[in-house]
């Protein structure tokens, strides 16, 4: 099959690759870049463990092909912060225990960013309502919403 | 790699798209992808050739349109169900929006891609057919418009053809009509299990018009005639709501899956019925 090359911005960074045309979104950042921060959960746009940024909009990134991403701009969790220098949604998953095996931590994190763009003070309705796409098996939801809470005021803060 | 192997074509305009669906009758539109690529990721589908449209300038918009709203088929969904035109012209697919997807799926979901998805239990094809929603098809050949009513053939079956794009759906603006939306689903923005889109008319007290749209109970979005005609020409009260609800729930042959039996999906039907037309009543003037 023929390959394509694609050209985009990914934390920062532009990246240029060549990929099968199947390859989805959170594979190429997986395994083409290993950014093994974004997970695959469910592989069908149910689950959120895989979301990333795409131009600014919470996206999963199972449901994309890297293909179609020429000039797009991805952001990940490892865009965010790392153990040295955390985001402020992540200081407050840490503090929150807003996780507790981890699996779903990056989607949470990405999304609570992306509820915290979008509502200065999200209220915990609000903040459940927009977390149904991103599932925890831990049934730790409770710690996850203080969490998105506090970081939404840090960053609005 | 989860999806089987497939072509991809990307078209940078409406004539290229056309022409590459033209080009290879193997092929099909993608357009956000949330429904096709699962599918895909699932082994369910196999398209031999994908046309990404999402880089098409000139399908993403919502704009007046006479008195209703026009909008492009590459819209996604959020920007429709945020869009104060739309909110205003045709509050029923605002309405709709509250139950469908989750807000990260919305963000690439487009209203075009979930019409010609065709899912038998989707919410947007019920509301289409409720408010007489008009679907401009394009192909190398030229347009044709097609009313909402005929568009949903069966499930993820449309009448649009292979070569075909839809480019544009046109709403209708609503005058004086009143509307309602309601589904059952397991949790809320999961796949619906019951469906019930009406709108309706009154002069003079009277109703004039009706129509009452179930899915998620058939193979696609269908007007639930013995419900309308239970309601046209007579007054909107309590007997008539309950006549029509009980001819809502006859007029359907609801399926049974692990999400509900044909029963409880039958009494659905007739719940919402009547919880749509109470507040379609109270909206109309």
């Amino acid at each position: 099959m023929a390959e394509a090359s694609v050209t985009l911005t990914v934390n920062g960074r532009e990246v240029s690759a060549t990929v099968d045309p199947r390859t989805l979104l959170v594979h190429f950042l997986r395994e083409q870049l290993q950014l093994t921060g974004t997970h695959v959960g469910c592989d069908t746009s149910q689950c959120g463990a895989c979301t990333v940024h795409l131009d600014g909009r919470a996206v999963k990134s199972c449901a994309l092909l890297a293909v179609q991403l020429e000039g797009a701009d991805v952001t990940t969790i490892e865009g965010v912060g790392g153990p040295d220098e955390m985001h402020p949604m992540q200081t407050a998953f840490k503090e929150n225990h807003g996780l507790q095996c981890g699996f779903c931590t990056p989607g949470m994190v990405m999304k609570g960013i992306d509820i915290a763009n979008r509502h200065a003070a999200p209220d915990e309705a609000t903040i459940r309502r927009e977390l149904e796409g991103n599932l925890c098996r831990c049934t730790g939801y409770h710690n996850i919403v203080e969490s998105i809470a506090a970081g939404a005021r840090e960053m609005s803060g | 790699m989860k999806p089987p192997r497939f072509r991809y074509l990307r078209a940078e305009s409406v004539d290229g798209a056309l022409r590459a669906l033209a080009d290879n009758p193997d092929s099909r539109p993608l357009a956000g992808g949330q429904s096709l690529i699962a599918m895909m990721n699932l082994r369910l589908v196999r398209p031999a050739c994908l046309v990404d449209i999402n880089r098409v300038a000139g399908l993403g918009y919502i704009r007046e349109d006479g008195d209703g709203v026009a909008i492009g088929a590459l819209t996604r969904h959020n920007d429709v169900k945020h869009s104060d035109l739309v909110r205003a012209r045709c509050p029923l697919l605002t309405e709709a929006y509250e139950s469908i997807a989750h807000h990260t799926v919305r963000n690439r979901g487009t209203l075009g891609g979930n019409l010609c998805h065709a899912d038998p239990s989707s919410e947007t094809p019920a509301v289409m057919v409720a408010v007489g929603a008009t679907l401009v098809l394009q192909s190398v050949g030229g347009r044709r418009e097609v009313a909402a009513e005929d568009f949903f053939q069966g499930p993820y079956e449309t009448a649009a053809r292979q070569d075909e794009l839809l480019v544009e759906i046109r709403l209708p603006g609503r005058g004086a009509e009143g509307w309602a939306f309601a589904e059952v689903s397991n949790r809320h923005g999961d796949f619906a299990i019951a469906v019930i889109a009406t709108t309706l008319r009154l002069a003079d007290g009277r109703c004039e018009a009706a129509r009452v749209v179930a899915s998620a109970v058939g193979e696609h979005a269908a007007r639930l005639r013995p419900a309308e005609d239970a309601l046209t020409g007579g007054a909107i009260d309590d007997a008539a709501i309950e006549r029509a609800a009980e001819a809502a729930a006859g007029a359907v042959d609801p399926h049974s899956d692990s999400h509900a039996d044909a029963v409880y999906r039958r009494d659905a039907v007739a719940a919402l019925t009547r919880r749509t037309l109470r507040r379609a009543a109270e909206r109309c003037g």
